[in-house]
């Protein structure tokens, strides 16, 4: 078949794995943020942020993507064709981090928040006890604790990021899926192609699987076994 | 209960809801909804109400076919993956993990363009009964849903029927039923209400996923809203509109789910 269009493939893949550590990087950012706030936070931190993780949760993401997408272009036209700067055009690449960022920042709101309460709460009562300040706690306490918790949801999480990124072909957004849309378009080899770009996410997944087998073993060493438990 | 201390109860629960600053925030959020009525243009509204209520029709009835079909095909791989010989739940599981790791805007692509352009190649196809659907988008759009259902609803159902206690399966061998009325009585029953909280999650995310079959030119109310955006040169109204009634059937499904869950003894043995 036509040799160039292989490479333009694997391009679109490389584009869709950046988009996706992009996202998940961001989504981890939002969503330890929005975990200590509904934990920790005041009456009314708490309720934005439920309303913000309930309507992200219940609108479809290829809806949110365009309003993201839209909006946030939009205003940040305004705001530095206010601040007198021309209007700039925002990269897709950035777009997209930003816009699936937001999105997965709401599930994985909820799975950190779900692992700091399984956390055993001697141990952080005993990091206080100790003097520790708030943000030494979170790093020599809650993380390392709270990641054998968050981890199988938060590989879940990667593994829809790598998928959502399809849906961003949606806005024109040069990745895996409209990279083959468009060889199959030339090419008139749908099934070809499909086929290929099939294997090249299932390859994905399959090796992140593999990776975060590795990672949560690791988390969980020293914990008794589960195995062992029963 | 009396309906007086029921009456204590519900205000008692009300207040603890209604919190001062929630009267603030939902205060403000009734003012910004206002002014998205006042000065956001909704004149297009009357032109278009009669096609978007087509729209929403066509998207429900979408979720309820696929989810139910989807179910139907669930089960079958869930059993195979939970009980079968190799040669059934092998393929069982490859099926699942292919669905759970691709996108599935690739794979409705895959079965829209790619088998869509191979299909008009046979004459036999051509020629048979079924040629008459094959050329429109929908079906497709409802077989790539319906895998895909069946693909997430499948692994959960595989964990169902594995958590059904043993010896259950044997008490009902015991009693001398047959392989298909342990399944119909005992197996299934257990492992359905294992897995309804599950698939109250799984039907919200398939309704999320119903609007992919607007990129196959299948008219539901995500193509509806676009058709507005087109025609219109509108951004934000339609999507906002969009975005709330999903948010509106999301909060439906929720509800019936909750109420169905609430019927189903608690205590599973």
């Amino acid at each position: 078949m036509a040799p160039g269009w292989g490479g333009t493939l694997l391009v679109g893949l490389l584009h869709s794995i950046e988009i996706a550590i992009g996202a998940t990087c961001l989504g981890l950012m939002i969503g330890t943020a929005g975990a200590f706030g509904k934990l920790y936070g005041g009456p009314v931190t708490r309720d934005l942020l439920a309303v913000y993780t309930t309507v992200v949760r219940a609108v479809p993401e290829l809806v949110l993507i365009l309003l993201l997408y839209y909006a946030g272009t939009d205003l940040i036209n305004q705001v530095l064709t206010a601040i007198g700067y021309s209007r700039v055009d925002i990269s897709g690449l950035a777009a997209g981090i930003f816009v699936l960022g937001f999105v997965q920042g709401a599930y994985s709101t909820e799975v950190i928040r779900g692992a700091i309460l399984a956390i055993p709460q001697g141990q952080i009562e005993a990091a206080r006890a100790y003097g520790m300040s708030p943000g030494l706690m979170l790093r020599r306490i809650t993380v390392p604790a709270m990641l054998p918790f968050a981890l199988p949801g938060l590989a879940n999480l990667w593994l829809i990021a790598t998928k959502d990124t399809a849906l961003l072909a949606v806005v024109g957004f040069f990745e895996l899926t409209l990279a083959t849309r468009q060889a199959a378009g030339v090419t008139k080899a749908y099934l070809l192609f499909y086929l290929a770009a099939g294997a090249l996410y299932l390859a994905l997944s399959l090796f992140s699987n593999l990776i975060i087998g590795r990672v949560e073993a690791w988390s969980r060493r020293g914990m008794p076994s589960v195995r062992e438990a029963r | 209960m009396s309906a007086e201390a029921s009456a204590i109860h519900m205000a008692a629960r009300a207040s603890i809801w209604l919190k001062p600053h929630r009267i603030v925030l939902i205060l403000i959020g009734l003012a910004l909804v206002l002014c998205a009525a006042v000065f956001m243009r909704w004149d297009w509204l009357p032109q278009y109400w009669e096609m978007g209520l087509m729209g929403i029709w066509r998207t429900l009835w979408i979720l309820a076919v696929t989810c139910a079909l989807g179910f139907a095909l669930a089960v079958p791989l869930g059993l195979a993956q939970a009980g079968g010989p190799i040669w059934f739940s092998a393929p069982a599981k490859v099926f699942c993990t292919i669905i759970r790791g691709t996108p599935l805007l690739l794979q409705l692509w895959l079965l829209y363009y790619g088998l869509g352009s191979i299909f008009p190649q046979y004459p036999w196809i051509r020629e048979s009964w079924l040629w008459p659907y094959l050329r429109q988008a929908w079906p497709y759009g409802v077989v790539a849903l319906t895998f895909s259902f069946a693909g997430y609803e499948g692994e959960v159902m595989r964990g169902a029927f594995a958590g059904v206690p043993r010896g259950q399966l044997e008490a009902a061998r015991a009693f001398g039923m047959s392989r298909w009325k342990i399944f119909r009585r005992i197996w299934l029953p257990q492992a359905f209400y294992r897995a309804l909280p599950t698939l109250t999650g799984e039907t919200v995310l398939q309704l999320k996923s119903t609007p992919l079959v607007a990129t196959i030119s299948v008219i539901d109310i995500f193509a509806v809203s676009s058709k507005v955006r087109q025609d219109t040169y509108l951004t934000y109204e339609p999507l906002l509109l969009l975005a709330l009634i999903y948010m509106t059937i999301t909060g439906i499904l929720v509800f019936v789910f909750s109420r169905i869950e609430a019927r189903i003894p608690v205590k599973i043995g």
